[in-house]
This record gives structure tokens, C-alpha cells and sequence, in this order.
């Protein structure tokens, strides 16, 4: 949330609420929207950890807003997020421990486990497919990040195959 | 014995078994015995590893191979006792197949390959110009009339074999991976096709690697080793769309 912040105000100065339909047209619906609130509190941190600065100004009909702008430091922690490559998916780590453990309990059953994980996969495949025939075609972004999302499950559904040839 | 079933199920499969008895080799136990039913206009995914039977049992469903045991009716047409002639009738007219290796004729044009079927089914030569016309248009392949298989990519083979199998509206399409090799935006373009038929009508059983194509499916049955583990509608139950999408966003995001 505070990257993306910041990354946006490298484009000029903006207020929350701004902030925040900008986020919601980049990456579409089927990103988790940070509420109006959240956006407000991380501002506040970005502020007082000097990143961006924030003025007051008067609305004749509606309360005061806030505009924020990028400040060097700001700047400098942007390009920095820029420069390191970023951490792979992690793997699914609380299904395999079940998986894992599932012997030692004596009431669960791996295979069922494995069954019912697919189904889960497979039905959250079937919103994202819905979620991306929703989406604007045009929305680049956004029909790439589903997309994304549907890839990564592919392969925790190809992984869910290879468990259950090992284990059945 | 013959028990037609005439307002059956479009598929009913009971104790189906097939086994491989290569030469010199070990018996391959390819169907070890399933039970499947596919209702008029449903669209069924079967997923599973390699080797589990899927081809197998797709082939038994189109009469391309014969089981050692077991019973089938299509379309309430009991059909297990059928001759290879009859299977060749009843597929001219109401199975479409997808082969998993597309079995294009490569010396035939587009054209040819996708009105051939049609023709052989007694339709007339404008009548299935006219249907191969529609298809191809439908397909994406406009313009590809006169090319051989071999002057297409992949993608466009696939489909052109999904035009040759629903070139006679079939009562039941069997497809073996339509999208084998494709990549990810190849495989959109087929689940987009497979999908816009299903919502007319067209009883579907897919048998794929993908989860993308194998979760636009009402059902999905996973095959391991020669039998039915698990046999999953979709979209039902009481799973909360919007959460489960945020997290798989977020948890990759
Ligand atoms: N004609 C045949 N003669 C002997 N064995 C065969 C024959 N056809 C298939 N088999 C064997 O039967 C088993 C099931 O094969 P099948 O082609 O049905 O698998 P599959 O699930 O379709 O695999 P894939 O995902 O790789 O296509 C395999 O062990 C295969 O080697
Ligand atoms: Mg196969």
C-alpha cells in the first residue's frame, strides 16, 4: 500500500480520495480495494516518515483537503522499490502443513484434503474467469494481474496432481 | 441384450474397464471400471496426470476403442454391443471428436478437412459449405480456407479441428486437450469457443491439463489411474466469490 502510494504522487500531487480512484482504475475490480480510511492512515505514516508533504487546502463547501506531494526521500525510496527485484510467490504453505501432518492426526484424510483443496482452486478459478470477462478488455492491467493470479493457480492445481500421484 | 433408455442422459457409463494387453509386455490397466453421466447440455472436464486414461476412456465414450467390460448408452442408445459400422454412423452424425493429436487430413485444405465430415454424413456440398463457411467465421480462420494444415500455427489447427467436430451440430462433443500446446492467450481463445457453444447447448465432455479450461466446466471429474477421484460442480456451494479471489490477488500481489 505505501509503494503504491508514493509511486503514484511521483506524477504530481494529489489527495486521498484521488489516490484512491487512481488505484481502483489501474488495477480494476479484481483487486482488493483499500478503503478510503486506509489510504488516509498510510498517508499520515508516509508524512511523518518525511516521503511526502502534505497542505491544507480551504474548500469554500466542503471541509479542508489535503493535498500530498512526493518529497526527495520519497523519491529516492520509489526508485529503490524500482531497483530490487521482488520476492517470488510464496508457496501455499498452510494447506501443505496440513498436508504434512494430516498422518500424524489419524482423522484427516491427505487425499481428501487434496480433493477439496482442487475443488476450492478450482472454484476460485471459475471467479477469476468471471472477474476477468467483467472487466474492461481494454484495461490492460487489470485483465494481466487475473491473469496472473489464474497462472499461479494452474501451478498450485499442477502441484495439488503431483501430491495426489505420490500419495494415493 | 439391448435396453434403450430414450429419455436418458446424453452419456451413461456403468463399470466401464479397459485393459492393454501389449505383446510381450505387462497388461496396462488403462479404465479400471468408472460410472460417469452427463446430462443433455452440460459441459463436463475431465483433469488428471498423464497416463491416468483420460484419452482411454474418451475413446471408449466414441466407440474408438471397446471396452472389456461394462455398459454405455448415448443419447439413451444403448451402444456398448455396437459393430465398428454403426460407431462409424453414429459418430458421422452426432459425436464430434477432438482428437489430443488434432488428426488433421494434411493434404486437404481447411476447407476440405472441416466440410469433410459433413459431406460424409449425407449433407449436400452447399450445405456444408455454407456450415464450414459459419464455423471458420466463428473460429477466427476467415481467410484460411485454402491452406493445408501445415501452413497454420498450433492455435489455428486447434481450432480447425473444433470446427471439424461441430461441423454436424453433434449431439455430444468429445475434445482431448483442444488446447494441448497452446499458450496462455491460445488457450483463452479456445475456452472462449468451447464456452460460447456450451451456452447454446452443445453437451461437452473436455478432457484437459488446464484448470482455466477445466474450471469453465459445470463439473469437473479428476481421473487418477485408470479411475473417478473426485467429481466436482462447480460454482455451487456456499464459497464466497470475492474473498476467495482477494486473497489468491493479494497473497500473489
Ligand atoms: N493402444 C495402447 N496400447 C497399449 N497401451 C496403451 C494404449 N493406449 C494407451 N495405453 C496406455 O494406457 C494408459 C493410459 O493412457 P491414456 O492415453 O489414456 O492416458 P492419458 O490420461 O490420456 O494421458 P495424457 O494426459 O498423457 O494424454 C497409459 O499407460 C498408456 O501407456
Ligand atoms: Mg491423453
Amino acid at each position: 500500500m505505501r509503494l503504491p502510494l508514493l509511486a503514484l504522487l511521483v506524477g504530481g500531487p494529489a489527495h486521498g480520495y484521488e489516490l484512491k480512484q487512481a488505484l481502483e482504475n489501474l488495477l480494476g475490480a479484481a483487486y482488493p480495494q483499500p478503503n478510503v480510511g486506509q489510504i488516509y492512515v498510510t498517508l499520515g505514516r508516509l508524512e511523518k516518515a518525511g516521503l511526502i508533504e502534505g497542505e491544507d487546502v480551504e474548500q469554500s463547501d466542503r471541509p479542508n483537503k489535503r493535498i500530498y506531494r512526493i518529497t526527495a526521500a520519497g523519491r529516492e525510496t520509489v526508485d529503490a522499490w524500482f531497483e530490487e527485484s521482488t520476492a517470488e510467490p510464496r508457496v501455499r504453505d498452510e494447506f501443505f502443513m496440513k498436508l504434512a501432518l494430516a498422518p500424524h492426526t489419524g482423522t484427516a484424510n491427505q487425499i481428501a484434503l487434496i480433493n477439496k483443496q482442487r475443488r476450492h482452486y478450482l472454484n476460485t478459478m471459475r471467479d477469476l474467469s468471471k472477474l476477468a470477462a467483467g472487466e474492461d478488455r481494454e484495461n490492460r492491467v487489470a485483465q494481466l494481474l487475473i491473469e496472473g493470479a489464474m497462472l499461479h493457480l494452474q501451478a498450485d492445481l499442477d502441484w495439488l496432481e503431483r501430491c495426489q500421484e505420490e500419495l494415493e | 441384450m439391448n435396453q434403450d433408455e430414450p429419455s436418458g442422459p446424453i452419456v451413461r457409463a456403468a463399470g466401464l474397464v479397459k485393459t492393454y494387453r501389449p505383446e510381450g509386455a505387462a497388461p496396462v490397466h488403462a479404465v479400471r471400471g468408472v460410472d460417469l453421466t452427463v446430462a443433455r447440455g452440460e459441459f463436463v472436464a475431465v483433469t488428471g496426470p498423464s497416463g491416468a486414461g483420460k484419452s482411454t476412456l474418451l475413446h471408449l465414450l466414441g466407440g474408438l476403442d471397446r471396452p472389456d467390460s461394462g455398459a454405455l448408452w448415448l443419447d439413451g442408445r444403448q451402444v456398448d454391443g455396437y459393430r465398428e459400422a454403426r460407431w462409424a454412423e453414429l459418430r458421422r452424425n452426432h459425436i464430434g471428436i477432438v482428437f489430443q493429436f488434432f488428426n488433421l487430413v494434411s493434404n486437404l485444405s481447411v476447407a476440405d478437412n472441416v466440410e469433410l465430415p459433413a459431406l460424409l454424413a449425407g449433407r449436400s456440398p452447399r450445405q456444408a459449405r455454407a456450415a464450414r463457411g459459419e464455423l471458420l467465421d466463428e473460429l477466427g480462420l476467415t481467410g484460411k480456407e485454402n491452406s493445408t494444415p501445415g501452413e497454420l500455427s498450433g492455435g489455428e489447427q486447434q481450432r480447425v479441428a473444433l470446427a471439424r467436430a461441430l461441423v454436424n451440430t453433434p449431439t455430444l462433443l468429445l475434445a482431448d486437450e483442444p488446447a494441448g500446446s497452446l499458450d496462455s492467450k491460445g488457450t483463452r481463445e479456445v475456452l472462449r469457443l468451447l464456452a460460447r457453444f456450451h451456452q447454446r447447448g452443445q453437451t461437452i465432455l473436455l478432457v484437459t491439463h488446464d484448470a482455466r479450461m477445466a474450471s469453465a466446466a459445470d463439473r469437473v471429474i479428476s481421473f487418477f489411474d485408470g479411475q473417478v477421484v473426485d467429481d466436482a460442480h462447480l460454482g455451487g456451494g456456499r464459497h464466497r466469490p470475492e474473498a476467495g479471489v482477494a486473497d489468491v490477488l493479494k497473497l500473489k500481489g
